[in-house]
């Protein structure tokens, strides 16, 4: 299947931020860009109790969830040690300034 | 050009734990090479005794196992002892053979027990206490023998003679001074300890010196004499009446040595490519025989190995525990007293109690506990902290609960908590689970506890609980410095006073620039340091540094609160609580146009929407067109006040014009934490002004202004700080405290615990004494606030920050 789809450009989204990208009846998925502008998708719910990545802080390859302070990896959408638990992540390609998420596959 | 090269010799507790701080600072600064004479990896020598008593094993006591030395890239050569250091060729040699250089040499040996000079000491089962290999022995003649006699009542004599009683030996304790551990408990709490030995069967020779050890035909101990004469049958000796700084190969290759390796106060010998750490330095003319110490020790050194620079090892004020368990003894600081000094005693002989405080001046400086030493951790921090105890003193021996705590701060008495009370209220831990993973994973600081359980990890009200869960189940071998000076987080060495001074001298004033100058171990930090940086930058230098809303928590960049579901709480400002009929029918038809699902009155005198979706905010921003409540923001929140005299028939002054006066003044302030105001009319003190940062009560003669004041998880009473007879010197004194608290405190620190910190005296020398320093405080305030707008408005203007409540559609 190929479900690439463009969501917007690279700028329009805030370095070391995130924007949250809605489908109607589909978990909202939050796409991060780092520092050093590399772009990830998550589902936005954190694996604690589901608060919203996207809202969180960004640092390195990561991302601080506001509600109670666990650390996700944005590559993997694992937590980091001690905590445990996925919040599922989403490959992603960056294309001429473009960022791509692929929505069917879902890995994690 | 290869790394540089790094040698180790002692692979005990100090010297690992300099090494795991150098691995966290500098993890590729150098190839480092560690000797051991002992053939195991480095294990935790304060639980040996436990070993020896059979409540744990020795694999339980394991901190570093080979593995973790190869993982770190460290050669590790075990029983491998060091006799030889070649300073002008700059290698050490062991007996063995082996040589390496070195650019760097850590010495960390550690001291030897102190074998008594008597005839017979060499005879077979005379053993010291020292380290595994000696408890192995005493676990062998346990087994096949039946009497031991141990020498010296201290801790560690003590400790073994526990063990040997509870492997089934008959023991008796040889001690020279008049009462046990008498360098750790007054006469009294130490007959109280013998008391309790005795009745575990354990008999005692007090005032005793031993004259020799005599041995059977096969060169076995058989008995020990006493200079008057005495035997007493012993098939095992353990010799525990002191140790010695191990400095004989320190001495063999002429270092300064003086009760210990010399070393300043960064740790470093007289050769200034050798440091030392451990029970084997000598600092400021100590050398210390317990963990904590060496812990602090470790960190300094660890800095100036990394290169870092930063950091001085000033000493440390220690604290024992007995580790037998069932027996609660407690002492810290000096508790013996002397000159100068006062003691307060309770002793309840019946009861098995005493504790004794010793006060010098306004200031608690050591206590020693018998019996009770629930309250032993909240003396420790009395002692190391320094806060004048005068006002408490009548209280002070019953102990912190007897201050009447009204919604503790989590400090009071963790040692009486069954091990299935909740202690981190939060993540939902209990106290069992902590004190387990801090056994079972050799933890020795708070940090490590919530990195393991999550306890005091989220809210963090619960920290000093936590903090007497670990000196309870450790005792001194805590390291638990106070808040104030340990880094501010994992990412860099500093802590937050390090941290501002190198703000201000530096003129830094952009976080990457703070990050890469101040060398940040994480290139763009952590959700700790990032917000605390960013205060930092823009308080220190207001309209130069550039607020970065990236490194503000989510409640601070959407201008609103989150919620558990992932809504925004939205609570517009109302000058003094103050509102009117037209305000009240805007939120009334915000409510309804954005479904609001909650309409509440705060605790803050003022109406708060909650359950607001964030796409909406702009928009319900522009609705409601009040302006921003900052009730998300560290900052200023609310200025609380009753109606006064313009209606009350009570009221001196005009509260509420005061209140709305004072919210103006300081809209927009960002603050370490956040900051609430309340005025009221006269001292029946409607307003709550005793419980709030700044407290303002006015009398008829004018305001009396109160500071510090505290109504969250701990209740303080606000002090009071002067009386002035205008409104605009209460504009004045607010504004220069606030300021002073706004450029000194540490992120997240509020006012009350600031000031417990400076103490209200510097803060009244820099406020009340100097009308100059006053004024130029006050107009550094409104020169900060000069660059501040509603929040509100800023977004809904802005395209570009509003497109951070704008969703993508696919
Ligand atoms: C809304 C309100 C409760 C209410 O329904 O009345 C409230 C709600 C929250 N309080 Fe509060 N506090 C509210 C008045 C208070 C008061 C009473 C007061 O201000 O007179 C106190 C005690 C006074 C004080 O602060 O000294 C209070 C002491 C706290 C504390 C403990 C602070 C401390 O230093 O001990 C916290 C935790 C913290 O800040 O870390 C807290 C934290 C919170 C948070 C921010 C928790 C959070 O992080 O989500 C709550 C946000 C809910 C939201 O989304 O709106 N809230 N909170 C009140 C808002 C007042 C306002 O108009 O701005
Ligand atoms: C039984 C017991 C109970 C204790 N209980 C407590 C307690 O409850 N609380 C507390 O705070 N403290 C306690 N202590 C003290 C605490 O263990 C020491 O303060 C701490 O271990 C000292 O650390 P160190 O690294 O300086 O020395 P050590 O841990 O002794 O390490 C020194 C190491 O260097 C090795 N070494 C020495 N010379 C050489 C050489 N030339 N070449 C190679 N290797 C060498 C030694 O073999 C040893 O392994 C206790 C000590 C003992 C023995
Ligand atoms: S007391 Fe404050 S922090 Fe606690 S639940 Fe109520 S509003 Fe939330
Ligand atoms: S929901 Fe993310 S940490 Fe709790």
């Amino acid at each position: 299947m190929n479900d690439w789809i463009r969501v917007c450009t690279v700028g329009e989204i805030p370095a070391q931020g995130a924007r949250v990208l809605r489908q109607a009846g589909e978990v909202d998925i939050a796409v991060f860009r780092t520092a050093a502008d590399e772009v990830f998708a998550l589902r936005d719910r954190c694996p604690h109790k589901g608060g919203p990545l996207s809202q969180g802080l960004v640092h390195g390859k990561t991302v601080t969830c506001p509600l109670h302070n666990w650390t996700i990896e944005l590559d993997t959408g694992n937590a980091r040690a001690p905590d445990i638990g996925c919040a599922g992540h989403l490959p992603v390609r960056v294309e001429a300034g473009d960022v791509y998420v692929r929505l069917g596959r879902r890995h994690g | 050009m290869g790394r540089k090269k790094l040698v180790m010799v002692g692979n005990g507790m100090a010297g690992v734990r300099t090494l795991e701080e150098l691995l966290k600072l500098a993890p590729d600064a150098y190839d480092i090479t560690v000797f051991g004479a002992e053939p195991w990896g480095n294990y935790n020598r304060i639980l040996l005794s436990p070993v020896l008593s059979g409540e744990q094993a020795f694999d339980d006591i394991i901190l570093n196992d080979p593995a973790w030395y190869a993982e770190n890239g460290i050669t590790l050569h075990l029983n491998a002892r060091v006799t030889e250091i070649d300073r002008a060729r700059r290698v050490v040699r062991t007996e063995g053979g082996l040589e390496a250089p070195y650019d760097r040499l850590l010495l960390a040996t550690g001291s030897n027990a102190f074998v008594l000079p008597v005839p017979g000491k060499d005879l077979a089962g005379v053993v010291a206490y020292r380290d595994y290999h000696d408890v192995c022995t005493m676990l062998d003649a346990a087994a096949s023998h039946r009497h031991a006699v141990v020498i010296g009542g201290g801790l560690l004599g003590l400790e073994a003679a526990n063990g040997l009683a509870a492997r089934g030996m008959q023991v008796t304790v040889v001690h020279l001074a008049p009462w046990l551990m008498e360098r750790q408990l007054d006469a009294q709490a130490g007959g109280l300890l013998r008391a309790a030995l005795e009745a575990r069967g354990i008999a005692f020779a007090l005032s005793a010196q031993t004259s020799a050890l005599l041995g059977d035909e096969t060169g076995r101990v058989r008995a020990l004499r006493l200079d008057n004469g005495t035997e007493i049958a012993a098939d095992l000796v353990v010799m525990a009446a002191g140790i010695r700084p191990n400095t004989e190969l320190a001495e063999q290759a002429g270092l300064y040595c003086h009760r210990g390796v010399t070393v300043d106060d960064t740790l470093q010998t007289f050769d200034p490519r050798i440091y030392a750490v451990g029970e084997c330095a000598s600092h400021r003319g100590v050398a210390y025989g317990l963990v904590a110490p060496l812990f602090e020790q470790a960190k300094v050194a660890a800095n100036h190995l990394a290169g870092h620079g930063i950091g001085r090892y000033l000493g440390s004020v220690t604290s024992t525990k007995l580790k037998v368990t069932g027996i609660d003894l407690f002492s810290a600081g000096d508790f013996m007293g002397g000159e100068g000094t006062e003691a307060i005693t309770l002793s309840d002989p019946i009861g098995g109690v005493y504790k004794k405080l010793v006060i010098r001046g306004e200031r608690l400086v050591g206590a020693c506990l018998y019996g009770d030493t629930a309250d032993g951790a909240w003396y420790f921090r009395l002692i190391r902290e320094g806060k004048p105890v005068h006002e408490i003193r009548d209280a002070l021996v019953f102990g912190e609960s007897a201050l009447g705590d009204v919604g503790h701060g989590g400090e009071n008495r963790a040692a009486s908590l069954p091990d299935s009370a909740e202690i981190c209220g939060c993540n939902g831990v209990c106290k069992g689970t902590i004190v387990a993973a801090i056994r079972d994973k050799g933890l020795f600081t708070v940090d490590a506890i919530k990195q393991h359980t999550k306890a005091a990890s989220s809210c963090g009200s619960c920290t000093a609980l936590v903090e007497q869960v670990l000196i309870n189940t450790v005792g001194g071998a805590a390291d638990v410095t106070p808040k104030g000076e340990k880094p501010v987080c994992g990412c860099t060495a500093l802590n937050h006073a390090q941290l501002r001074q190198a703000i201000r001298d530096r003129h830094l004033t952009s976080i990457p620039e703070a990050m890469r100058v101040l060398e940040w171990r994480a290139p763009d930090g952590c959700a700790s340091c990032r917000p605390a940086l960013n205060y930092y930058l823009i308080s220190t230098w207001p309209g130069e540094a550039k607020d970065d809303a990236q490194a503000r928590l989510i409640n601070e960049r959407a201008h609103a609160n989150i919620q558990k579901d992932g809504t925004y709480s939205v609570v517009p400002r109302m000058w003094g609580g103050v509102t009117t009929a037209d305000e009240l029918r805007r939120i009334a038809d915000a409510a309804d146009k954005y479904q609001v699902p909650l309409v509440k009155v705060t605790g803050g005198q003022r109406i708060d929407l909650l359950g607001v979706k964030k796409e909406d905010l702009p928009a319900i921003w522009q609705d409601l067109a009040m302006p921003s409540g900052h009730a998300y923001g560290k900052s200023l929140r609310t200025v609380k006040t009753c109606v006064g005299s313009a209606f009350c028939r009570f009221g001196t002054q005009d509260s509420t014009a005061m209140g709305i006066a004072l919210e103006k003044d300081l809209f927009g302030m960002w603050s370490p934490a956040k900051v609430k105001l309340a005025v009221s009319g006269c001292p029946r003190n409607c307003a709550e002004s005793g419980i709030k940062d700044v407290g303002v009560i006015a009398v008829d003669s004018g305001w009396e202004i109160y500071v510090g004041g505290n109504g969250g998880i701990k209740t303080e009473v606000a002090q009071f700080l002067c009386k002035v007879a205008t409104s605009d010197e209460v504009l004045e004194v607010t504004g220069a405290f606030l300021q002073l608290y706004r450029e000194e405190a540490f992120y997240l620190e509020r006012t009350v615990h600031y000031l417990t910190r400076v103490g209200l005296d510097h803060v009244k020398a820099r406020v009340l004494d100097d009308g100059e320093a006053r004024a130029a405080l006050y107009a550094r305030l409104k020169f900060a606030l000069g660059f501040e707008s509603d929040p509100w408005q800023a977004q809904i203007a802005d395209a570009n920050k509003r497109r951070q409540f704008e969703t993508l559609a696919v």
